[in-house]
């Protein structure tokens, strides 16, 4: 047998081994071996369900000097920490399949890699922070939940966690606009007039129609993905109709009714344009959230590399009292000079 | 070694209370152990889930190789007398 046969044969057999645990619902784990493409699937989604996490910080952040209470205040800080505590779930597990968290942030901000088209629009109003909790958070709950059991171990363990801190942002969401909508006449006003302004977006979320989606076919082969993304589309219209009346608030969808044929509602058609030039980079806060990103980066630098100078330092000895740390400094702030020129 | 800008990797564990063991719940880069602990307890306790964590640099973990997964494990898999299920006990004893 030559050499390569014998390599054929040895990946024949790794790729049966993949193939039968994905099918007896096992997880696939970072040692295990792998497709080339099953990898580079779960990095772009991953990473791009991390960059979203982390832009997704920006429209909220933008209301939490502006809350109208202590309480909401509180409620959105906690919310706003929390999206960047599910980003860094997220990192992490994408490094398990061997990218760098360097190469993750640069991808994101040279635009190499996306985040969810979702986070390019802007919230003008306070009823906005209702509207995403509500409507955008819903979406990816409903995107989430079957991912706690995605084929790959450590994506599936980081939904876990994910889902099980995301539904407070719903109902603190959901909450606030209630509040809206029973408050005065202008109040209510403004919780539809964000409702009517996210509901379209938050359908885009689930991603382009089933025969349009490039990569649903195999994800789902490789149970990365659960269900299609109409079928979870209209999960997700169907659970938000209820909800939207006991809120007292409409949905901006005229076509928006229940077919008790299909047991679903329907709904009207998608506007897939605005959605790729969303996507595109045309969205109305495409170059303002990534021009956020990268200065919220450039402007940490000197806290990363101070910290790695300590480190360093600290290694080298420098960490008893502070007199001690005084008689090294010459070679302690050499060393760490070094560490952060070698690692830079 | 670390040939990246990145900051070495930890994993965390985390005892969610008295009593129970260590889990691991993740990892996370910081550039050195105190900074590690205190990004863990912003991390992965923001809600209660521990009362004590351990930080441990990821390149100190050495892990069985999952091609070893076979052959490595495999003495325990043909002792079923290991178990107390294995053995017969007439009908009616108590206690046993």
């Amino acid at each position: 047998m030559t050499a390569v046969t014998a390599e054929t044969a040895a990946a024949s057999t790794y790729q049966a081994r993949f193939d039968a645990a994905v099918a007896a619902d096992e997880r696939i784990e970072p040692r295990d071996w792998m497709p080339d493409d099953y990898r580079a699937t779960l990095i772009r989604q991953m990473a791009q369900h991390a960059h979203s996490e982390i832009i997704g910080m920006q429209p909220e952040a933008n209301w939490i000097t502006r809350a109208p209470s202590l309480r909401r205040k509180a409620i959105l800080m906690a919310k706003v920490q929390d999206e960047a505590g599910h980003g860094l779930y997220l990192y992490s597990a994408t490094e398990t399949l061997g990218a760098s968290r360097d190469e993750l942030l640069d991808k994101l901000h040279s635009g190499r890699q996306k985040y969810s088209s979702i986070f390019n629009y802007p919230t003008l109003t306070w009823a906005d922070v209702g509207a995403i909790g509500w409507l955008v958070d819903g979406a990816a709950i409903t995107n989430q939940v079957p991912l706690c059991r995605c084929s790959y171990g450590p994506y599936a363990r980081a939904m876990v966690r994910v889902c099980k801190e995301e539904s407070f942002h719903q109902r603190q969401g959901y909450e606030l606009l209630l509040a809206l909508s029973q408050g005065t006449q202008a109040q209510h006003e403004m919780a539809q007039d964000a409702v009517n302004r996210w509901w379209w977006p938050s359908l885009m979320m689930f991603g382009p129609p089933d025969d349009a989606s490039a990569h649903s076919a195999q994800s789902m082969a490789w149970k990365i993905k659960r269900h299609s993304n109409d079928e979870l589309r209209q999960r997700f219209v169907d659970i938000c109709v209820p909800q939207a009346e006991a809120l007292g608030l409409t949905l901006p969808d005229p076509d928006l009714r229940w077919n008790e044929e299909r047991g679903h509602h329907d709904f009207g058609a998608i506007d897939w344009e605005e959605f790729r030039q969303v996507l595109k980079g045309n969205g109305p806060c495409n170059e303002q959230r990534i021009t956020q990103r990268r200065r919220a980066h450039e402007e940490g630098a000197w806290v990363r590399e101070a910290a790695a100078a300590y480190a360093a330092k600290s290694a080298s000895g420098g960490s008893g009292a502070p007199h001690e740390s005084a008689a090294s400094e010459g070679s302690g702030t050499k060393s760490g000079e070094a560490q952060v020129e070698a690692t830079a | 070694m670390n040939t990246s800008k990145d900051w070495p990797l930890w994993e965390v564990f985390v005892r969610s209370r008295r009593g129970l063991s260590h889990t691991h719940a993740g990892s996370l880069h910081a550039p050195d152990a105190e900074m590690a602990l205190r990004n863990a307890r912003d991390l992965y306790t923001r809600r209660n889930e521990g009362v004590s964590i351990w930080v441990v640099p990821s390149t100190a973990i050495t892990a069985s190789s999952p091609d070893e997964k076979d052959p490595f494990f495999e003495p325990s898999a043909d002792k079923p007398y290991r178990h107390p299920t294995f053995y017969e006990i007439p009908e009616g004893v108590k206690h046993l």
